[in-house]
Formats: structure tokens, sequence, C-alpha cells
């Protein structure tokens, strides 16, 4: 590994990291819940994917096909059921709520699938990779997690600014309100945002899995670095999230880089710089400009 | 067309609109006057559907609206323009006028005859709103609202903080839906300008009805007894 090696890992292992944002994200900036479960859902889309790998052999990527609209609607009957109501109660209860499905959705992983990791068979996709220099060899499969955080995002942003729903979920964001008196059913309105959120890290839960590895207790880092993402690329930004994941991959590959066991520790440290230097974020905060 | 009858509002314990009635027919308009705290913004915001009222029924030509949500009023006709303008910060100024016609009823409104009506908007349809005067942002939620096709439009504090000639352009919208047959509510501090532009009145005092009548019946003094709850007039007050 040299320097730009490093930087190019960083930058690529910045797109998985925003996959993990994007819903994070979304959900605070729309529905202003803090989904403490985000991680967790994300580990739950990689196991039920498996579960899907493994009873009708398909392949690893196709399963997104099934799990991703999947959790779409769980995010919407999710955020109609549950969420909205332990939000009429107030903010702090919706915290507690997703802290506990955390805790339960990690156990209920525990019990019914040991703590053994996992990870996709993916054939011969995973050795997959082009030689850009002796020293800089990038991998598909990272390659094709970035791209796929970008299209997501460029999606989401086209939705967003040209679409009447986006539209109105983007009204909803700014004054929930005065959305409701110019005629829009914010709940159903809330539903779709927690719907696109569920997809996103039905997403990221899959990319994970053919990144590297899962097990029940892989969900609170994700979080973790979910937050840090949204929250250095700016809250409530969408092109934020992209941005905020890659500082924090660059910074986790570069502190590797010097002491191949402080990579983690280094992403953290450059997001607590950042968080006292620029709390408001390196991006603007506005849900599709 | 728009009857609210026997309407009781409370925050919390206090009542903010207590035993209240009235009608609004099509193409007619209702101006409720009364000081601050008289229970006027309640008493529409309790219409819009943005609180629940403790007794009391609202109906729309005979069908009654009071259980149902703020969005679906919208869908039967009933618009509100909010105290305070609350346009959408991080939308365009035509992407807020669109956003009013989430209810898609049908009718003659569309951004192009809002645009008619404040022609100075055709330049600045792309910009924020945030960047908009006062009375501008104010001329962008009375559009938003129309977008909706209202059949019932209720207008809060549509003057407060603006130039005169700013409120001249926005009661200027007025013959417009008198033509439309919409019926307005319209709440106003502004009593000169809310007798000038209502065909009937109702002064409030502490929730309750203290006066009523056509703008041209009442003396001013009357209306100002009723106002501050003076004198045998002031039904209202324990005085």
């Amino acid at each position: 590994m040299n320097w730009v090696n490093a930087v190019v890992q960083g930058i690529l292992l910045g797109g998985l990291y925003a996959l993990f944002a994007t819903g994070l994200s979304i959900l605070f900036g729309v529905v202003r819940v803090v989904n403490l479960a985000h991680g967790d859902f994300a580990v739950l889309a990689a196991y039920l994917a498996l579960v899907v790998v493994t009873t009708t052999h398909l392949h690893p990527l196709l399963t997104l096909l099934i799990v991703v609209p999947l959790f779409g609607v769980l995010g919407y009957f999710g955020q109609r059921l549950v969420i909205q109501k332990s939000l009429d109660v107030s903010p702090v209860t919706t915290l507690l709520v997703s802290f506990g499905l955390s805790v339960v959705i990690q156990n209920a992983l525990l019990v019914a699938f040991s703590a053994d990791s996992h990870s996709f068979d993916v054939g011969h996709l995973i050795s997959a990779s082009v030689q850009v220099t002796p020293q800089l060899s990038i991998a598909v499969v990272s390659v094709m997690i970035f791209l796929s955080a970008v299209l997501l995002l460029i999606g989401l942003q086209l939705f967003l600014s040209g679409t009447a729903l986006g539209r109105q979920i983007r009204a909803s964001a700014d004054d929930q309100e005065a959305a409701r008196i110019a005629g829009v059913d914010t709940h159903h309105v809330f539903g779709i945002a927690a719907a696109i959120a569920f997809a996103s890290v039905a997403i990221a839960g899959v990319a994970l899995g053919i990144y590297s590895s899962f097990d029940p207790s892989a969900g609170p880092p994700r979080l973790i670095y979910a937050f840090e993402a949204v929250i250095i690329g700016g809250v409530g930004s969408l092109w934020g999230t992209l941005v905020g994941g890659i500082v924090l991959g660059v910074a986790q590959t570069l502190g590797s880089q010097i002491d191949p066991s402080s990579g983690v520790l280094a992403g953290h440290l450059v997001f607590l710089a950042l968080l006292a230097l620029r709390p408001q974020g390196l991006v603007r905060a506005r849900l599709a400009a | 067309m728009l009857e609210v009858r026997n309407l009781t509002v409370h925050h919390g314990f206090l009542p903010a609109v207590s035993d209240l009635s009235l009608t609004v027919e099509a193409g007619q308009t209702l101006a409720i006057i009364g000081a601050n705290g008289a229970g006027k913004s309640t008493l529409l915001r309790t219409i819009a559907g943005l609180h629940r009222p403790t007794s009391g029924t609202i109906t729309l030509d005979g069908k009654a609206i009071t259980g149902l949500s703020a969005h679906a009023r919208v869908r039967e006709g009933v618009v509100l323009v909010p105290e305070g303008r609350r346009l959408f910060p991080s939308l365009t100024l035509e992407e807020n006028l669109r956003v009013g016609s989430t209810a898609g009823r049908a009718g003659t409104w569309s951004v192009d005859r809002v645009i008619a009506q404040f022609p100075w908007m055709a330049d600045r349809r792309r910009e924020p709103t945030v960047h908009l005067s006062g009375g501008e942002q104010q001329a962008v939620a009375i559009g938003r609202a129309l977008m909706a096709n209202p059949r019932v439009l209720l207008l809060d504090e549509l003057s407060l903080g603006l130039a005169p000639t700013m409120l001249r352009r926005i009661y200027g919208v007025f013959p417009q839906l008198v033509a439309d047959g919409i019926a307005v509510l319209l709440v106003e501090q502004d009593v000169g300008q809310a007798l000038h532009v209502a065909d009937r009145f109702q002064c409030l005092l502490e929730g309750r009805t203290t006066l009523e009548g056509k703008p041209g019946e009442a003396t001013p003094q009357k209306i100002e007894a009723a106002y501050f709850g003076l004198g045998p007039s002031g039904t209202g007050s324990a005085a």
C-alpha cells in the first residue's frame, strides 16, 4: 500500500459509508427521527439476502430485487404504524423505541443465525480488480459499491427536485404544519421518506456483505460511521453524505497506512476535529438543491 | 356554505374560543375582528383542522368536516393562509405555489393565473422565497392557497407588518375571490382594513362574539366598546 492507493481505497470505502448514511440522513432530515437501529436494519437486510441466497441460490446482487422493495414496504408501514405513533408522544420516545429495536434485532439475529460471521459469495467478482499502476489496483466490487452510492444520490436528487411527491417531501421537511394546510398528507409523505431510507439501508446491508462480512453485532459500528458521515457532510444535505463518507473513508485508510491498527481511530479523530471546527458540516444543508 | 356552530376550543384548560357560531356564504367576506388573544387565530386554525375543538361542529354545505384532518379539509376546499405566511424556505417561489395544488381539486387557479394576479412573480419564480420581502411572501402564501382552488379561504392577519402600498396590492385580489364565489373568512387586527373589504363582521372578545353586523351599521363607538369589552354592548365581559 502506498499513499495514493490509500487515498483511492478510502474514497471508494466512502461510497459504502455514504450508502449507510443516506437513509439515516433522510430519516433525520425529513421525519426528524434519529434511528438508532439504522445499522441493525442494514445487517437484518444482509441476513435476509443471505436467506434468499441459500434457499434460491440466486446471485447475491440479484437479492437486491427482493430485499430492497421488501425494506421499502417495511419502512413505509414501520413509519406509519410504529415511528409516527412514538413521534406523536415525543421525540425522546422515538429515540428509545429505535434503541429498543436495535437490541431486539441484534438478539433475534443471534438466536436465529448464531454469532458466526457471514459474507456473500460473489464468485470471481470478489477478486476482480483493475491494475492502474504497479502499486495501485482497484477492486471492481469497491467501484461498484461507490457507483451505486452515486447513482442512489443522483436518483434521490432527481426525485426530490423534479417530482410532485419529492416537492411534498421537501415541503414537509421544512414545515410540517404548513405542508398540511397546503393539502399534503404528511403522514403518507413521511412513510414514503421512510420507505426510501429503508430501501437504501437494504442496499447498504447487501453491499456490506459483499465488501466484507457481517454478524449480528455488526450494526452499531455501521451506525457510528453513518452518523459521522452525516455530520461531517452536513445534516440534511444529500451530497454531504457522500462527501462525509469519503472524508471518513480516506481518514480511515490513511490512518491504517500510518499504523495498521489505528484506521478506525483516525476516522473518529477526523470526525471530532471537524465537529469542533465546522459543526454545520462541509456541505450546505439542503435536501436537493 | 361554511357554518360553524357552538364551537368551543381549549388551549390546555383555558377556553380560547367559547360557544362561537358563524356562517359565511359563497362570494361573501366575513371579517373577524378583536384584540390580541380574543381567539381569532385559534378559530381559523380550528376550522383549518390544526386544532381539535372541545365541542361544536364545522360544516361545509351541510356536510360535517369537524373530524377531518387538515389535508383532507383542503381536499374539501377549506384552505388557510396562516399567520406569518409559513412558506417553505428550501423551495423556490414556483415550487411553493405548486405544493398548494397537492390536493388536486379541479378549478381555474394555476401558476399562470397566480402570476397574472401578481405580475412581479414572473421574473422571480425560480428564486427561493427567503429573498422576498414580507409583502411579496404574503402574496406567495395567498397564491399557494389559491392553487388549491378553495371554496372557503381563511385569511389570518394578512396585513401584519406590511407597508400600505403592499397591503393595497394584496387586497387587490379580493374582487377575484368574490367573482370566483369563494367564501372568505378574514381575521384582522387592522379593523379599518377588515371592515373596508367585509360584507359582515363579527367582533370577538375572550372567545365570544360581542358584536356582529354589517360594517355600515355599527358606529365606531359601538365597535370600540365591543372590541375592548366596555359598556353595555360588551356582553362577553363580566362587567
